[in-house]
């Protein structure tokens, strides 16, 4: 990979020993992907948060980087934090901190587009968490890999990151047709489709014909569970997304999606009311307009839930939540909006048998950590719920 | 006998090999107080990477793998060097970080556990000693 003066000095170590281990990071991922060079990036967005996740091995990794004077020289957000018992959140704030002293703005979300990290179309960025990547890919038309925690913090502080992959024309272009035959309509139908696909495809470049999403939620959702069960990174909609023109450039092969394939993930996830005890909604973070639903959705509803709700969102969402009336409204039906943090990320296991939620990824995940699931639109949720 | 590969990390080691046949999870694979291999589907699950040249055909899992390698090294357990079939992320940046000779490009399995070798990352070379 060839590299300009001042990155062949960064990587000799003149600028300190954190901008040089950066750049290691950089150079050998060029070298192995085959990048021809570094290109500038307008944005981060850094995983590897959740102390669950990152555990005592990353927080003295993040505590020897501070140290050695780490400081990202692009805006720079965060992935969601875990909730846990005090021992776990002593640790969880001494992550955020860690990352705070690198100059990072640790507001938590996996949604950084509703908040202030909102590139625009053609924007190179370097983002981790599969939702945000997929979302910033496919429906902003933004360019970025999908990043691992470690990389894209290499490239938050070197302010670049290697030309390959999806920064690349070349690997943006369809490599499957997707024919949705399966009528797809609500929220949930989105994020079974989802779902489906990310279980069938591989790493592919998607080209979805036939469906007409109502909103940005539906794709958001949709992307969300096709990188959860799945590594998909990339989608097209055609008529919809802002690539779909020229995505197609050669014999493609191509799926079907039947309404039988959007049943069988309904139905995988279908499990009784009593076997349920929380519901949450937010996975990604939800929209304002998300929050406003629930709010009104509840107030048709009449009564309190005897299973709490929770809601997760970024700090942005919430501030506007509390200023606009939708929190109080929320807390009056047992629900709570929880900023800045994620189930899917935090140590929940046996705090609930079972959960409810509309979200695929969130369904695939606690699925995966052994909890019951019931998978189905908000608006039945909050009717049927206990 | 020479392998030829390619540099990701700089460095020379020498030393024992320990070769897992399949790609390696370091996160929840590998404890990093131990060096001892947990991973359920590993070929060398129960045994310890610590101070070994540790090969495998490719990394897998979760990114936060990276700092695990970088733990086993803090606490004294990580391999000497790795030699690797394909590198990909988690495991290239764990071994910068961790600072641990690497290389990629060589076909492990014609390497087995017990092996003596000579890893010369900065050439990508691994070689087989006699005993």
């Amino acid at each position: 990979m060839y590299l300009t003066k001042e990155e062949e000095l960064i990587l000799a170590g003149e600028y300190g020993y954190a901008l040089q281990k950066a750049m290691e990071i950089l150079v050998a991922l060029g070298d192995i992907y085959g990048a021809d060079r570094l290109i500038p990036i307008k944005s981060a967005q850094v995983a590897g948060v959740s102390y669950k996740n990152i555990g005592d091995a990353g927080i003295e990794f993040l505590r020897d980087f501070v140290r050695a004077g780490a400081k990202v020289s692009v805006y720079t957000t965060l992935n969601p934090a875990g909730i846990g018992d005090e021992e776990f959140m002593e640790k969880q704030r001494e992550v955020l901190e860690l990352y705070r002293e690198m100059g990072i703005e640790t507001t938590s979300t996996c949604t950084p587009y509703y908040g202030a990290n909102l590139p625009k179309f053609g924007d190179h960025i370097a983002w981790s968490e599969s939702s945000a990547v997929i979302f910033a890919n496919s429906i902003i038309g933004a360019r970025t890999n999908r990043e691992g925690g470690p990389s894209s913090l290499a490239a938050a502080i070197v302010g670049k990151t290697p030309n390959y992959g999806l920064h690349l024309d070349e690997n943006r272009k369809a490599t499957v047709i997707v024919d949705v035959q399966a009528k797809v309509r609500t929220f949930v139908d989105y994020a079974a489709l989802g779902y489906h696909l990310g279980r069938t495809l591989g790493n592919d470049v998607l080209y979805l014909r036939k469906i007409k999403p109502e909103r940005t939620e539906f794709l958001k959702e949709m992307g969300a569970a096709m990188a959860a069960s799945g590594s998909i990174a990339l989608y097209h909609v055609e008529g919809e997304t802002p690539e779909y023109k020229g995505a197609i450039v050669d014999k493609l092969e191509k799926l079907t999606v039947e309404d039988s394939d959007i049943k069988a993930v309904k139905e995988q996830f279908s499990d009784d009311w009593s076997d349920i005890d929380m519901i949450l909604i937010g996975c990604p973070h939800a929209s304002l307009m998300e929050v406003k639903e629930i709010a009104e959705l509840l107030v048709m509803r009449g009564r309190p839930l005897k299973i709490p709700l929770f809601i997760t969102a970024s700090r942005a969402v919430k501030a506007l939540a509390d200023s606009l009336g939708y929190t109080e409204v929320i807390e009056r039906y047992n629900g709570k909006i929880m900023a800045d943090s994620c189930f899917v990320v935090s140590p929940i296991k046996g705090w609930y048998k079972g959960i409810a939620t509309n979200s695929g990824k969130s369904a695939f995940y606690f699925r995966s950590f052994g909890f019951n699931v019931r998978l189905d639109d908000t608006e039945n949720l909050i009717k049927e719920a206990p | 006998m020479k392998f030829k590969g390619r540099k990701i990390v700089g460095g020379k080691a020498e030393g024992e090999l320990i070769v897992s046949q399949k790609p390696l999870s370091f996160l929840g694979g590998v404890d990093p107080e131990t060096g001892i291999v947990t991973d359920a589907e590993s070929d060398i699950r129960g045994e310890s990477i610590a101070g070994k040249i540790l090969a495998f055909p490719r990394g897998k899992g979760s990114t936060v793998g990276s700092y695990i390698i970088y733990a086993l090294k803090k606490n004294g357990k990580a391999p000497k060097a790795i030699i690797v079939g394909e590198a990909e992320t988690i495991v290239s940046t764990g071994a910068i970080i961790a600072e641990i000779p690497m290389v990629d490009g060589i076909d492990v399995s014609k390497l087995k556990t017990g092996m003596r070798v000579r890893v010369n990352a900065d050439e990508g070379e691994v070689e087989l000693l006699e005993d």
